[in-house]
Formats: structure tokens, C-alpha cells, sequence
């Protein structure tokens, strides 16, 4: 290999970052486009994000669905298999933990144990079914977990006219034993902002993934499915059954992620909490290449993004952000077979 | 009689559907995912409303929502054909864009983060006969719907009855061996997506001719409705048509049953559950073209 092609292939790696700036340069045309100083804007946005202790909690408050589903995404693309359901994992996942937090009579600290469980296991089902017709029929995921997000919105609903409160869109609250506290009981600085417990599940999740997927055998299964399924399966491995687990596990990683707003800030499941917080999932896996490290740094830029909307809407619709994040997916996935090409015709 | 109403009401629903479905059958024929509808039609219907609202004529809003559709269309195009981004991917990071960029406007031009001002919408044409049949009178007045008729054969006829419509499924099946044949792979495939724009586009501004007015993501999931007729329908125009006129006499079922004892909610999630089983193969086998989803790379 050259040294040249070596050039490139750092290019290649740092084309999530190229992205970001291009997507920043398109936004500040936009703030000028509407008579105010894009530098100005961007500089009160992530100082707020990140320079006061609140800021920072509201930023890491919105981070942690998004590391979820980032995770989510992440972990089936790399049995190349791509879950756009995980909206309605979060979805389910929510749901669950909220009947389970609130309706399991146990002691203690038991009734989180379980509504965190609850919430893997509603997700890793949801999750399961597009696996399932994808090993069984061939069906293709994408279309399957698209489906299966409207799916979950009907059937929530449904669930919801016989257990959300009376002239409400939500559930009662959980048990006590079942909430999550927030960091700033422990992190005095955090004081008032939302981060919870659940930031820490993430992050642990984080790393259990990063270990399944590049230490042990079946996390080298699953990558060698994701890589050349063919192969894979000269090899001895299942392809239906690793593709099955993948989309279970993804699943299970999305409806985890319903804890932080269920059971950590609001203690009830409210309709449509999920907010597109499946959608920017795919967006943190695509810009953290889809490993953990990556989607942890990813996850928090979003979430900076988010909470920093709020901060500069007096002088800019918040709405911006939305194009912004949009503009980060569309440059970080033409970054990328541009520079290939690139790379290719130099080296 | 109310049966009829009810089928006028399946009909009227199934508009935007059918436009959609259509467009996107055009491009996924060529070869190019089509998961962009939602914010095709999105961008569509905020045009249209500006083009009305701007001049309070309603046929400029029809060619401001086409335009918007083309140059939505034509961004796709760019970075799935030329750029050979992956295609999904793309067609969900315009969705995101479609849904930030027409609440950043609705803000800055109408001041509401919620809804426009009210705007003409497309006024009816009185026809001879058609207009004074009874029930479905009003439906046949409606420019749009006749449009959408017409489009439905004519659709159909470009993409299995023309030189065009034929090269293009040659490039969404062997796009190596078309271009061997001396076919532009790109040219063909922007042209399915760029007609499928336009098409998603007259499907937004139907939504927005039909309400007076654009509201926050008032497509609300119908690109993917009509995403799922399209593989219910097998990608082909006619049966896209005939899945979404089943897909608005369901949704039509469901608001006349909605807050009755019925759990109309599961009437809801009918259209999903369907296209899993077409896709799964329990009605029948719906299979892709064989290229759909992959770049063309002349170099690999």
C-alpha cells in the first residue's frame, strides 16, 4: 500500500468530520440567509450545550436515547442488516417498562430491575420479527421495521384506551422502586437537569456491545455475516439464526433506551415519546462508523445540537437543528463513496 | 347511496397514495429505493401552499408543488446515482430535511409553528354528465382525482408500453448489461427518480388543496403508505393504484369508526400487516427489481 493510499484511507476515516463541518457551513448560510451572524449562533449553542453544568445535563438528558438506538443501528449494520425500526423498539420498549413499572407488585429496588427488563425484552421481540422473516423468507428488513413502527404507534394506541388515565395520553405514574434517579443527586453540578441513571446503562451497553462485537465468537460471527455472508456460512456459521439475534439484540439495545424518559424524567409512558429519537439514531450510527466509541461521541454532538436548539430559538427558529441533522446524514453518506473514489483514482 | 359515499370517501383517500405509489414505482423500476415519499410529498405541499397563498391562485401552487418535487427529487438523484450514496440512508436524511426545512419556513414566512393561513384550493370542474352522477358526482369534479385516473394508465403505459419504460426496467434488473447495450444508467435512473418527484409532488399538492392550508407533517406517514402499496402492488403502477384504493377504504373504515366501541387503531395497522405478508409471500411473491438499492459503479 502506499503511502498515498494511506493518506486516503485516513481521509476515508475522517470523512464523519468533513461531514459535520459541511453540514455547520450549510447551516451558517441559513442563520445568514434570516439576518443573524452564524459564528455568533453557533458559538452561544454549544457553549450552552456544553459550558454550564445544566446545559451539560440537558445535553447528556438528550444524548441518552440517542446512544441507544445509535448502538442499535450500529450493532445490526454490522451483521449488515439495517434496522430504520428502531423508533418502534424505543417505542414498545417504553410501553413495557412503564406496565411493568407500574404494575408488578415487588420490593425494594426490584420493580426498576424488572421494567428495565421489560423494556429490553418488548424491543428485542419487535426487533425480532423483521429477523425472523429475513432468515425465514427472505423479506427485507428495511421495509419490515418501517411497517412494524406503524404497527407499534396503532397498537400502543389501542393498548392505551384501557390503561392511560382518564382524559390523558399517558400511563399512571411507575412505583417508586421502579424510578431511575437523576445524576445531580449524585453530581451536585448537574443540579435541575434531567440526566438519569440510564445514561449510565448506555454507556455500560456501550461497552458490552464493543466487547461482543470484537471479542468473543459470536460478535466475529455476526461481522463475518455482515461482511460476506456466503463466506460466513462456508464457514459453519448460520446465517438465518445470526441474522435473527442480531435483529433481537438491536432491538433489545432500542427498547432499553425507552428507561431514560419512562422511568428516569417523566415515570409514565406518554404517546409519541420517542420523538425521532429512532431516526437520529441511524444518523449517530452512520456518523460514529458504526462503532461504539463513535456512537458515543456521535450521540453527544446530537444531543448538544438538540438542547442548543432550544437555547438560540429566540433568535433562530429551532427548526434549524432539524435541517442541520438532516444536512449532517446526507454529507456523512456522500462523504463517504466520494472520497473511495477519490482515493481510488489517486493511489 | 352510502355505499357510494364511502367509496368516494376510499377514493379521496386514496389520491395521494396512488400519485406517490406511482412515482415511487418509477424509480425503484430503475433501480433507485424510493423511502424519500414522505418528504417528497412533504415539500410538495408546503410549495403548494406558498405558490397559493403567494398569489392566491391555486394552479401556481400545483406548479410550485411540482418544482418543489423536482428539486427534491433531483437531490436524491444526485447523491444516489451520481454520488452512489446508499440509497436508504439518503431517502431518510431527506424525510429529516423535508420535516425541519417546512417547519423552519412555516416559522419564518407564516409565523406558526403549527399551520399557513388558509389558502385557495383547487376549485371544481362542473362536466357534463360526470358531475350530476349521484354520490360520486362531487369526486368526478375534482381536477385532481380525474388527473390521477388518467395518470394511472398513463403511468402504467410509460413504464411497460414505451422504448423508455422498458430501457428503465432493464436498467433496475441488469444495469451491467443495459449499459453494455449503450444505455446511460444515469441518465434513465434520474429520470425515474426525477418523475417519481414529480409525482410525489402533486401528491402533496393535493394534501394541501384539499385542507386549504399546510400543517406541521401533515403527510403524516402517508409516503410510507404508499411505499408499502407500491411492494403490495408488485412495482407496478396499476397494482400500486389498486393497493392504495384498498390501504383508503380501510383508512376510510377507520374514521367512520373511530370512537365507536371498535378498535379502529387495528384498522390502523392493517395496511402494515398486509404488506409484511406480500413481502413474507403469503399473497403471492412481491419481489424487487433485481438492482433496486445497488449503485452503479462502472469501474467495479
Amino acid at each position: 500500500m502506499s503511502d498515498r493510499r494511506v493518506q486516503w484511507q485516513w481521509l476515508v476515516a475522517l470523512s464523519p468530520l468533513l461531514a459535520v463541518a459541511a453540514a455547520l457551513a450549510a447551516g451558517a448560510v441559513f442563520i445568514a440567509a434570516i439576518g443573524e451572524k452564524p459564528l455568533e449562533i453557533y458559538a452561544l449553542l454549544f457553549r450552552e450545550a456544553f459550558g454550564t453544568g445544566y446545559g451539560l445535563g440537558q445535553t447528556l438528558f438528550r444524548a441518552t436515547p440517542l446512544l441507544f438506538t445509535g448502538l442499535a443501528v450500529a450493532l445490526a449494520f454490522r451483521a449488515g442488516l439495517f434496522n430504520v425500526g428502531v423508533e418502534g423498539q424505543l417505542y414498545v420498549g417504553g410501553f413495557a417498562a412503564a406496565l411493568a413499572g407500574a404494575y408488578l407488585p415487588l420490593p425494594g429496588p426490584l420493580p426498576a430491575v424488572a421494567a428495565v427488563l421489560a423494556a429490553g425484552c418488548a424491543g428485542a421481540l419487535w426487533g425480532a420479527i423483521p429477523g425472523a422473516l429475513k432468515a425465514r423468507f427472505g423479506a427485507h428488513e428495511v421495509i419490515n421495521t418501517i411497517m412494524l413502527n406503524f404497527v407499534a404507534f396503532a397498537l400502543v394506541s389501542w393498548a392505551g384506551r384501557a390503561l392511560f388515565l382518564p382524559a390523558t395520553v399517558h400511563t399512571r405514574d411507575v412505583a417508586a422502586g421502579a424510578q431511575l434517579p437523576r445524576l445531580d443527586a449524585f453530581v451536585p453540578v448537574l443540579r435541575g437537569a434531567p440526566v438519569n441513571v440510564s445514561l449510565l446503562l448506555g454507556l455500560a451497553l456501550a461497552f458490552a456491545v464493543a466487547l461482543l462485537l470484537f471479542r468473543t465468537r459470536l460478535g466475529y460471527e455476526l461481522r463475518a455475516v455482515g461482511h460476506n455472508a456466503g463466506a460466513a456460512e462456508y464457514g459453519g456459521v448460520s446465517i438465518g439464526g445470526t441474522q435473527l439475534l442480531a435483529m433481537a439484540l438491536s432491538g433489545a439495545l432500542a427498547g432499553l433506551g425507552g428507561s431514560n424518559f419512562v422511568l428516569g424524567y417523566k415515570h409514565y409512558f406518554e404517546l409519541g415519546f420517542s420523538g425521532g429519537a429512532g431516526c437520529i439514531g441511524i444518523a449517530v450510527a452512520l456518523l460514529g462508523r458504526n462503532h461504539p466509541t463513535g456512537v458515543i461521541v456521535a450521540s453527544l454532538f446530537f444531543g448538544a445540537l438538540s438542547y442548543g436548539a432550544l437555547v438560540v430559538n429566540t433568535r433562530v427558529p429551532r427548526e434549524l437543528v432539524e435541517v442541520l441533522m438532516a444536512l449532517v446524514i446526507l454529507f456523512a453518506i456522500c462523504a463517504r463513496p466520494l472520497l473511495e473514489r477519490a482515493a481510488r483514482r489517486w493511489a | 347511496m352510502d355505499v357510494l359515499l364511502f367509496a368516494a370517501a376510499a377514493v379521496r383517500i386514496s389520491v395521494p397514495y396512488a400519485l406517490a405509489a406511482m412515482g415511487a414505482s418509477l424509480s425503484e423500476r430503475g433501480g433507485v429505493v424510493c423511502i424519500a415519499l414522505e418528504g417528497l410529498m412533504l415539500n410538495g405541499a408546503l410549495a403548494y401552499t406558498l405558490g397559493a397563498y403567494a398569489t392566491q391562485n391555486p394552479w401556481a401552487g400545483v406548479a410550485c408543488a411540482l418544482l418543489a418535487g423536482l428539486l427534491t427529487a433531483w437531490l436524491h438523484a444526485e447523491a444516489t446515482v451520481r454520488f452512489r450514496a446508499d440509497q436508504i440512508t439518503t431517502g431518510l436524511g431527506i424525510n429529516l430535511l423535508a420535516a425541519g426545512l417546512t417547519r423552519f419556513v412555516l416559522v419564518r414566512v407564516f409565523h406558526s409553528s403549527s399551520n399557513s393561513p388558509r389558502v385557495p384550493g383547487l376549485p371544481e370542474w362542473r362536466l357534463p354528465v360526470l358531475s350530476d352522477l349521484p354520490g360520486v358526482g362531487a369526486l368526478l369534479s375534482s381536477p385532481l382525482v380525474l388527473v390521477t385516473l388518467a395518470l394511472v394508465v398513463l403511468v402504467h403505459a410509460l413504464l411497460f408500453r414505451t422504448v423508455f419504460g422498458l430501457r428503465l426496467r432493464a436498467i433496475g434488473e441488469r444495469p451491467e448489461a443495459a449499459a453494455t447495450l449503450g444505455l446511460s444508467v444515469t441518465r434513465h435512473r434520474f429520470a425515474g427518480v426525477l418523475l417519481c418527484g414529480l409525482l410525489a409532488g402533486l401528491a402533496g399538492a393535493y394534501l394541501s388543496s384539499e385542507q386549504h392550508s399546510f400543517t406541521d407533517g401533515m403527510t403524516g406517514g402517508r409516503g410510507y403508505i404508499a411505499l408499502a402499496a407500491m411492494i403490495v402492488g408488485k412495482w407496478n403502477p396499476m397494482g400500486a393504484a389498486a393497493a392504495c384504493l384498498l390501504f383508503g377504504a380501510a383508512e376510510a373504515l377507520q374514521i367512520k369508526l373511530q370512537g365507536s366501541a371498535f378498535p379502529s387503531e387495528l384498522l390502523q395497522a392493517l395496511p402494515y400487516l398486509i404488506t409484511m405478508l406480500a413481502l413474507a409471500g403469503f399473497i403471492g411473491r412481491a419481489v424487487a427489481p433485481r438492482a433496486v438499492g445497488t449503485p452503479y459503479d462502472p469501474e467495479s
